[in-house]
């Protein structure tokens, strides 16, 4: 059972504190902040999410740069925990429709309604946004969203001038619309995030697609959802060793090595014609999270030369080359590598007439920037560091460097070919007919290049 | 009563101080307190709202109390709901105050609004007052019967709060009872939930003193109640599954038939999105295929697709806690994750608490099929920026090759580590070439011409100087430059801070000089006399140990500082493998997490509802023994370099053989005590006390007590000791040290089940057959017993730990004995003093 929960600032401020069950002391939320802050001298080690002090155990995630943290002193489940400390900050988010400091500060009292419910005496209750809603009585006080910074989860479906609704993603469940008329509309987005390993002669060493259909759903009166999708889906590699890249990628069957469903899901029809259906509650949640190793194109290919050039100067070229088709677009591209620690000076040679990109020289973490804005599919980008050293060169520069990493979002775009082939809304009335929105959306998890 | 226990933390300069608003707030409520003017609640509200605000930051606003509760007379629901919320705050510790809001909450435990009376309930029950528990009663029994689920489930919890501030109120209320019958029967599938949590707790608190709650908690692991939950399991929300799930974990069904139809029923919970369903069905499947080996692995390779998809799909956070999961069961099994080692691959951007699970996740994997592309991973790791990383990186590779897979490939490896000039992957590898080499000698010459060019100046961190004058010592023959390196090091003794890197030193240096006299005499009485001058302890008295040895006889010198080795072949375990099964019983706690049992890490009474309760937990692993000054001696010795733990077992097992004092304990039999006995100059004067209890006056005593032990019917030809005694210590001691002699199964009389509720009753048994029992805990269904029994005649004792299932009436035995010959005997023996419970 859960002691107590907290929500603590990145400077360590109590946003909320609710003791459930008064058997750890009050400054628990002190004494756990210290110990997270200077948890390695250095610095260096981050605090993992679960430990013990003095009997006490402190389990913590991080969301949006805030601290969620509950106490116990009895021997819990840590995956119990640890999901539901993501649970009430997504039904916070629900809630308040933007989930930051500032939001959580002025409706804090919301919160603290919202904590009533979820725990009692220490054990969860609910943390169903749909279940909690009779029971909340404080109307939010929504802050105004457009002026968070672009970078926001709203920036993510935005594709070239065609701007999705994005202020949907921030848009509370319970909050009515200025006009007091609430949109009927539901938002079904297929995220897929990628991880690929290249080797040093560019071949693929490892690549997973970590894919969530993740489901916000505004309408009234639950209606019933059928979603349909890919008719040559299959789960379950088999006997198939993941990874066994074979030349199966010619099929074009999407093959799901695993995945898991919401509670709500239904999936009687789902071996004869790949549907699920659902009533959606309220709120955002993962309709299906899945797993693929099945062979894919990664979007970029990048090509790294390094040259030697004297003993104090290197030269290095970076290459990347996008491999989706010219309809899409990447945006916020950023390439990272690191140099060796002797480097002192790097000077760039950008190419001309693109615009929004720029290279810097992190100094201190001894890091080569290179941001890009957007990248069309099929265009090819070069970059040009020449590198001055403080020592002399021994040995093999490759060993001092990279390897090179890429971050990314491609909007419009999935590399599983996973579709949402159609979205029924089991309609009570005839009037209006709700907006239904389906985006998919590629990033980057971890993709790294070795040189 | 004791003050209030808010904390006084000094507001930051951000934050208002406090006196002066807290004072001003009072003020405006009480102006407001009896005002019905229009506006008043959105006025009320504001205030209530900076009351609450000041409470959450840490300010004392117990002062207000009364101007609240004043201003509580409203119909307006969120202020209604930040009263309570306040009241609960402050009632414990204003009992007085307290007694104010009775009337309000009891009003609104009325209220026609559903919602509002379970608001009222749940903050009644919240008070936290022991003396108002009276005023409980009877709200709670409404509660409980409430036409509206919101309140009875909040009456639900309401029991166990009112359980804790008076347990006698409770029970005499007979609240369990009703729990029970909300709980088979409510329609609300919540109302169950909690009325389960309830009488779990209230019944696992009482068992201990109350033979009819055990009885009623052994009733919730009862097939009709089991399965009455397991039938409703998809009305449950996932939280209460996970609860459910549990229960069901602790259910012992009666046979195969019954395990298939539990697993087909639970199948579909594994594509659970929530990972604490998924680990919580995960347990139950791992836990009821225990005994059946086929099904057991068929689980395993049934749950490793959803593990997978939990630590790709979650937060990091999450993935962390299932990878602790995998890293479990990885020990267990290590093949079910061979071919899916590129899972755990790490990615750039992973906390470092990810990426370390995953190393030990590619350690623990590696086989011959695989060994190759995973050490090619972990090297592109050990050339990576993120300098924790790379240590940890090659402190696997180590691991793997400590494995034995693949060797002259990794060693290849571990020296181009070295080659790489970067001090951190310097230090750390030297300190893994010294490991390999006590394993693999034969790599000796390959290792050494590498060793050699490495400059001792480049060399800083304490543990790879310490590993690298080893080398040079232990290698002194065959490397060249070895005296004159190791004189360069005598020469700046003073200026090296660590005791440990001097105590290798002046080791190092012997060595060198027995093997190497005429190159290494100057270096050697520089260090011998530094040695003695130094003002650290243990660094003094070696030198001085070496001096007189040299004075005496350099032969004998050279027999115990340099005797031949023997390849080390494994390595200390630091884990006993009743400790992992106990971690494994544990499944889905945090005990996987952390890697210890719970009872090391949780107080008596936070233990969960089925857990043992743990006198026998320290007794039966006892990696912290109770006794202060043996845990100051093991500190000591841990501290101390494993380096120099080993080296010196190797030193004095091979001079052991000679009878002189350092009979340290073979390396066999020392696995689970890792560095503690290689420290032979404190456990060498330990141990013969202890490997052998007193036993003389025991003798004596059976002279005129001896008979009453023999059992009446075929008295077996083994008599026992009737009054053999053994401190709780030695006996933990003694049942690491020993290896099991035999593991049986029996069962037992189901009369003599029944006799033990008394927990008494079986020790008292044992004890007329001259069995006594050292320890006992547990929790029906399952009792654990450690008992210890002597031989009359001559010191052998046999160890026995016994445990009881009550359900199964199956008998689990591990018996330790240090007379191997007559463990048959002892067992029958044992045995038929059990076979007797109960039937007398």
């Amino acid at each position: 059972m859960i002691s107590q929960f907290f929500v603590l600032s990145q400077r360590g401020d109590n946003i909320v504190f609710r003791d459930y069950r008064r058997d750890v002391q009050k400054g628990s939320a002190e004494i756990f902040f210290r110990k997270v802050k200077f948890w390695k001298e250095d610095g260096k080690e981050e605090a993992p999410p679960v430990f013990n002090l003095d009997g006490v155990n402190y389990f913590h995630v991080k969301v949006v740069g805030l601290l969620f943290v509950a106490t116990t002193r009895t021997n819990l489940s840590p995956s119990l925990a640890l999901e539901l400390l993501q649970r009430i900050a997504r039904a916070i988010k629900d809630y308040l429709g933007v989930l930051n400091e500032e939001s959580m500060r002025k409706n804090f009292v919301l919160v603290y309604e919202l904590l009533d419910e979820v725990i009692d005496f220490g054990y969860v209750q609910t943390t169903s946004t749909e279940v909690l809603k009779s029971y909340v009585f404080n109307e939010p006080i929504v802050i105004d969203a457009a002026r968070l910074p672009t970078l926001g989860p709203a920036a993510l479906f935005m594709q070239g001038n065609k701007r999705m609704p994005g202020t949907a993603v921030t848009k509370s469940v319970v909050a009515n619309e200025p006009g007091g008329r609430k949109r009927e509309e539901i938002f079904v987005d297929i995220i897929e995030k990628i991880s690929v390993t290249f080797s040093s002669s560019g071949y693929v060493l490892t690549s997973e697609i970590d894919g969530t259909i993740q489901m916000k759903s505004y309408l009234s009166g639950n209606p019933e959802i059928r979603l349909a999708l890919n008719d040559d889906l299959h789960i379950g590699r088999g006997s198939v060793p993941s990874f066994g890249y074979s030349r199966s990628s010619g099929t074009g069957a999407v093959i799901l090595d695993d995945c898991n469903f919401h509670e709500s899901v239904h999936m009687d029809s789902f071996d004869v014609d790949r549907t699920l259906s659902l009533v959606p509650p309220d709120g955002e949640f993962p309709v299906m999270n899945y797993r693929i190793t099945q062979e894919f194109k990664p979007p970029f290919t990048i090509n790294t030369l390094i040259e030697e050039a004297g003993s104090l100067k290197a030269e290095v070229i970076l290459k990347i080359r996008a491999e989706f088709p010219s309809s899409v677009t990447a945006n916020t591209i950023l390439i990272e590598m690191p140099l060796p620690t002797y480097t002192t000076r790097v000077n760039f040679d950008l190419e001309r007439g693109i615009v929004g990109q720029n290279a810097d020289f992190k100094e201190s973490q001894k890091k080569l920037e290179w941001n890009i804005k957007k990248i069309v599919g099929g265009s090819e980008h070069t970059l040009r560091a020449k590198l001055n050293f403080s020592q002399e060169l021994h040995g093999n520069i490759t060993k001092e460097a990279g390897p090179v990493s890429l971050t990314f979002t491609i909007p419009m775009y999935n590399p599983s070919r996973l579709q949402v082939k159609y979205l029924q809304i089991a309609k009570k009335s005839k009037t209006a007919n709700p907006y239904r929105w389906v985006r998919y959306v590629t990033q980057a998890n971890s993709y790294v290049a070795r040189i | 009563m004791a003050p209030p226990a808010q904390s006084h933390r000094s507001p930051s300069p951000s934050q208002p101080s406090g006196k002066g608003e807290v004072s001003d707030l009072k003020t405006q409520l009480r102006q407001l307190a009896g005002s019905r003017a229009p506006g008043t609640d959105d006025t009320k509200r504001e205030l209530f709202k900076k009351v609450i605000s000041y409470m959450t930051i840490g300010i004392d606003v117990s002062s207000v109390f009364s101007e609240m509760v004043m201003c509580s007379a409203t119909s307006d629901i969120v202020l209604k709901k930040m009263c309570y919320l306040y009241v609960g705050n402050y009632a414990k510790h204003n009992p007085d105050l307290a007694l104010l809001t009775i009337n309000f909450l009891q009003r609104d435990c009325k209220d026609e609004d559903p919602m509002i009376r379970g608001l009222a309930l749940r903050s009644l029950c919240s008070l936290g007052v022991a003396n108002l528990v009276e005023y409980l009663v009877g709200p709670l029994g409404n509660g409980l019967k409430d036409g509206n689920s919101y309140v009875r489930m909040v009456a639900a919890v309401g029991v166990l709060k009112l359980y804790h501030l008076s347990a006698s109120t409770c029970l005499d209320a007979d609240f369990p009872p009703l729990l029970k019958q909300l709980m088979l029967k409510d329609k609300d599938a919540q109302v169950v939930a909690n009325c389960l949590t309830s009488l779990q707790e209230i019944w696992s608190l009482e068992a201990s003193t109350s033979e009819e709650a055990a009885r009623e908690r052994e009733t919730l692991l009862s097939k009709p109640v089991v399965y009455y939950f397991l039938n409703r399991m998809k009305e449950f929300s996932e939280w209460a599954q996970c609860i459910v799930l549990e229960l069901v974990s602790k259910y012992v069904p009666v046979d195969s038939e019954e395990i298939f139809d539990i697993m087909n029923l639970l199948e579909d919970r594994l594509h659970h999105a929530n990972g604490a369903v998924v680990l919580a069905t995960i347990k139950v499947f791992l836990h009821m295929t225990l005994s059946m080996t086929d099904v057991h692995q068929q689980v395993y390779e049934r749950i490793k697709a959803p593990l997978l998809t939990l630590v790709s799909s979650g937060s990091p956070e999450q993935s962390y806690a299932v990878l602790s999961h995998l890293h479990l069961l990885v020990m267990r099994a290590p093949y079910i994750f061979s071919s899916d080692y590129k899972h755990f691959y790490c990615q750039y951007n992973e906390p470092f608490y990810v990426k370390k699970l995953k190393l030990d996740m590619l350690t623990a994997v590696a086989n011959e099929s695989n060994t190759y592309e995973i050490v090619t991973e972990l090297c592109e790791y050990v050339a990576n920026v993120d300098i924790p990383m790379a240590r940890e990186s090659i402190r696997a590779v180590g691991k793997i090759a400590l494995q034995q897979y693949d060797v002259n490939a990794i060693v290849d490896r571990l020296l181009q580590f070295l080659e790489m000039e970067k001090e951190h992957v310097t230090a750390e590898t030297l300190v893994l070439v010294k490991d390999l080499l006590r394993k693999y000698p034969q790599w000796s010459h390959d290792c050494i011409a590498v060793v050699g060019n490495i400059s001792s100046k480049n060399v800083q961190e304490p543990k790879a100087k310490a590993a690298l004058i080893w080398m040079l010592g232990e290698y002194a023959q065959d490397m060249q430059d070895s005296p004159y390196i190791l004189e360069g090091l005598v020469e700046n003794w003073d200026e090296e801070n660590s005791a440990e890197v001097r105590l290798h030193l002046l080791t190092a240096v012997m060595k060198c000089f027995l093997r190497r006299a005429p190159e290494t005499q100057k270096a050697l009485g520089d260090a011998l006399a530094a040695g003695v001058a130094d003002f650290h302890q243990d660094v003094h008295d070696r030198a001085l140990l070496y001096y007189r040895l040299l004075k005496y006889d350099v032969s004998v010198a050279e027999r115990i500082v340099n005797p031949p080795k023997q390849a080390v072949s494994v390595f200390a375990d630091t884990q006993s493998s009743e400790m992992k099964d106990r971690i494994f019983d544990e499944f889905n706690s945090l005990s996987v997490v952390y890697q210890k049992p719970s009872y090391m890490f949780t107080d008596k009474e936070h233990r969960g509802p089925f857990a043992f309760s743990e006198e026998l937990g320290s007794l039966s692993i006892g990696t912290e023994p109770s006794d202060g000054a043996v845990a100051a001696q093991r500190v000591e010795a841990n501290d101390k370099d494993l380096l120099l733990g080993t080296s010196e077992k190797e030193e004095s097992h091979g001079y052991g053989n000679n009878g002189s004092a350092y009979n340290a304990p073979s390396y066999d039999a020392s696995t689970t005590a890792g560095a503690s006995q290689g420290h032979f100059d404190l456990v060498s004067i330990d141990q013969p006390s202890t490997l052998h209890p007193p036993s003389s006056f025991a003798i004596d005593d059976l002279l005129g007590l001896g008979m009453p032990a023999a059992p009446s019917s075929a008295p077996p030809a083994l008599l026992l000791n009737a009054k053999a005694t053994i401190d709780p210590n030695a006996f933990q001691q003694k049942w690491r040290q020993l290896p099991v002699s035999l593991s049986q199964e029996t069962s037992i009389d189901p009369q003599g089940v029944a006799g033990m509720t008394n927990p008494q009753a079986l020790p008292q048994h044992m004890q007329g057959h001259s069995i006594n029992c050292i320890a006992s805990g547990g929790q029906a269904p399952n009792f654990k017993f450690f008992f210890f029994a002597q031989k009359a005649e001559g010191s052998s004792a046999y160890l026995v730990e016994c445990v009881i299932n009550s359900s199964s009436c199956k008998v689990q035995l591990k018996i330790k004995t240090d007379d191997q010959a007559t463990s048959q005997a002892f067992s029958e023996l044992f045995q038929s003093a059990l076979s007797k419970f109960g039937s007398t």
